[in-house]
């Protein structure tokens, strides 16, 4: 039952796709929230409607929802669970730092080395996703998501054991352990498990929105394109795509390491954006904390993971009041929205009362796909 | 002897590892779900325990019975109020589900029990380590205990499975949910006595670990969660032999990666030869080979 159900809202799903208009709307609606988002925080925080405190989350949803969009990609899109987005969050965002600090050195341009720390990022975080892509791609549905948590765990753990700085004569040195050769302990730049210290903020509201709107154009277009509909009816029915023609790992690679490379630009704009960062913010919960937006929002519905990403976002520093409780009411608001979107009870009845007010409210179940069924 | 010696407590950690990734593999072979919340009904199976014997003054191992009874209670309820409502659709919002449950006994237990890390009392505390060869060779009564424990459930389990009229419901309900239903089994009690068998040995598995290495926190049970959640997929998730097979080969790399490598990347390299395995058998040691039908 559960597989007709998968391949039933899966063809839908592809049918919405392959149609010019659903595309425009999707687009529409996806770049109008972002739009949106971006002008009533920018006048909230104009006005002093919004707090310091949530004014300090603008850049992290942000790039949460860059996180979810891309991720998207990968689990919405191309069909596999992958939980180890985090991992190459991770890439990106020391290899940001690094470049940031050397260009910093002979540069004083903040925004162009913004700009060039986030395309290393994307390249050796899309170099990542290659490497771990290309062998992983066969294995099948949960078998793949364990290797992916494999992989984000093993990046971490590197970048705990990771150590850089620079010499006497300015040259950048590496080592696997607290003393590098030739460096002095208050030179270090990326230290272990302390991660990195003395960051430039260069992070900023607008570029962060503008990381997003790069990414919503590269996800978007993909969908749109011949290739993403090849990797859509890869996913609907492998066979079938086989039999026609279409080279499987190919396209899945395709999906896999853009998104790769977006989670890094996103997760370069992360770093840049505090002046310490320890790896351990690139744990499996992050991985999982970016799922969760994803499957919230509707998997495959691009728009509705942005939400759901914003939204989870805010929602912690929201339930401030609620003090000791707030993971607590955090956890069973996740439990219940799952609960609540998915059960096929409550959804026909949650539906039937929304549809009152709200018609086109249905819609939201249509990009959703199960992984591959068979 | 120090190769002997890592050998043991390698065996002594895959044991534990083995214990909960009993759990993790039984749920899945039967409702075909990643029950990360198992990692934190350990986590509750361990304070119960220190409660019990800390406080009320309980006896260790009627302590021990009592949290198994406490952990197969609250997985019982687990899948009766999270998971069954989603049943059939699709494992990604159960999985989602599972994740919230985690956070959900994680901060509950943070609120109940605080953030402070409580110092465990061992089951074993009277016992003698064993020394052998000389003095060379030592065997802690938790390590011999922990194997102990894991042959004994291995073999029990196996025969429950195998030859008793639940197990084979069980193992019927894994194979083909709705055939299963036609045959006049009742699915919904068959995958509850699976998560109570599984939350059960979890209790045992958190008692075990938390008297090998005493430190209880509210995430304590994250790691060896993901661990052992990585042992059933080496050893082929849905098998219980490959839960064991796994748990005790990943507890032994780990063991010696720490002593021979670097203690740090001892879970990289665990997860690295996870890869490795992966590759080679994409579906574990002992997975079977799904074939697909067009």
């Amino acid at each position: 039952m559960a597989e007709r159900l998968f391949k039933n809202i899966g063809s839908r799903g592809l049918k919405g796709a392959v149609k010019g208009s659903e595309y425009r709307k999707e687009a529409f609606i996806s770049y109008g929230i972002l739009l949106i988002g971006y002008i009533l925080l920018q006048l909230g925080a104009m006005t002093g409607l919004i707090g310091r405190n949530l004014q300090g989350q603008f850049v992290p949803i942000c790039v949460y929802v860059s996180l979810a969009i891309s991720l998207n990609l990968v689990v919405g899109i191309s069909g596999e669970l992958s939980l180890g987005h985090a991992g190459f969050m991770a890439v990106g965002a020391f290899t940001g730092i690094l470049v940031a600090k050397i260009l910093e050195r002979s540069m004083s341009i903040n925004p162009l080395i913004l700009i060039i720390a986030i395309i290393a990022a994307a390249l050796t975080a899309s170099i990542a996703g290659f490497i771990i892509g290309i062998p992983i791609l066969g294995l099948r549905g949960d078998y793949l998501a364990i290797v992916t948590l494999a992989f984000g765990e093993i990046v971490r753990n590197f970048m705990n054991v990771l150590y850089f700085g620079f010499d006497s004569n300015g040259k950048l040195r590496f080592a696997f352990n607290h003393t590098i050769e030739g460096v002095d302990t208050s030179d270090r730049i990326i230290t272990g498990a302390i991660g990195a210290t003395g960051v430039t903020k260069m992070a900023s509201f607008t570029a962060a929105a503008l990381l997003t709107a790069f990414t919503l154009f590269v996800v978007l277009n993909l969908k749109n394109s011949k290739q993403g509909r090849a990797i859509m009816s890869i996913r609907d029915n492998r066979i079938a795509g086989e039999s026609i023609g279409l080279e499987v790992r190919k396209y899945k690679l395709m999906a896999f390491v853009v998104s790769a490379a977006l989670a890094g630009m996103a997760g370069c704009m992360f770093g840049l954006n505090y002046s310490t960062l320890a790896p351990v913010k690139f744990n499996f919960n992050t991985s999982v904390l970016i799922l969760v937006f994803v499957v919230l929002g509707g998997i495959g519905n691009i728009w509705g993971g942005m939400i759901a990403a914003a939204l989870l976002t805010v929602l912690p520093e929201a339930l401030r009041q609620f003090a000791d409780y707030r993971m607590l009411t955090y956890a069973i608001v996740l439990i219940v929205v799952m609960i609540c979107t998915y059960n096929p009870t409550i959804k026909a009845r949650v539906g039937l009362f929304v549809d009152k007010f709200k018609p086109k409210k249905k819609k939201s179940g249509k990009g959703k796909t199960g992984k591959e069924a068979a | 002897m120090n190769f002997l010696n890592s050998l043991i407590s390698g065996l002594s950690l895959g044991s534990v590892y083995a214990i909960i990734a009993l759990g993790y593999t039984m749920v899945y072979g039967i409702s075909k779900m990643l029950n990360f919340a198992h990692g934190d009904v350990i986590m509750v199976g361990g304070y119960v325990s220190f409660i019990l014997t800390m406080y009320v003054g309980m006896n260790g191992w009627l302590a021990l019975l009592v949290a198994m009874v406490a952990c197969t209670i609250l997985g019982i309820l687990i899948e009766r109020l999270a998971y069954r409502p989603l049943r059939g659709t699709g494992s990604l919002a159960v999985l989602i589900t599972a994740i919230g449950v985690s956070y959900f006994l994680q901060n509950s237990a943070l609120l109940i029990w605080g953030a402070n890390p409580r110092v465990f009392n061992s089951l074993f505390n009277g016992m003698k380590t064993i020394h052998a060869a000389g003095g060379q060779l030592t065997i802690t009564p938790e390590s011999l205990f922990t194997i102990i424990a894991n042959i004994v459930i291995m073999i029990a389990l196996t025969l429950f499975v195998s030859k008793t009229k639940a197990g084979k419901a069980m193992r019927a309900v894994s194979e083909d949910n709705g055939a299963a239903q036609l045959m006049g089994i009742n699915v919904n009690q068959s995958i509850s006595l699976t998560f109570a068998i599984g939350s059960g040995l979890a209790a045992v598995a958190g008692v075990l670990m938390c008297s090998a290495y005493p430190v209880l926190m509210p995430t304590t049970g994250a790691m060896p969660g993901i661990k052992a959640f990585t042992a059933a997929v080496f050893g082929g998730i849905g098998s219980i032999p490959g839960a064991m097979i796994g748990g005790l080969l990943l507890g032994i790399i780990e063991i010696f990666a720490r002593a021979y490598i670097s203690t740090e990347l001892s879970d990289a390299i665990v997860f690295a030869c996870l890869i490795i395995v992966l590759l080679v058998k994409p579906t574990g040691l002992l997975g079977k080979k799904i074939n697909e039908k067009v």
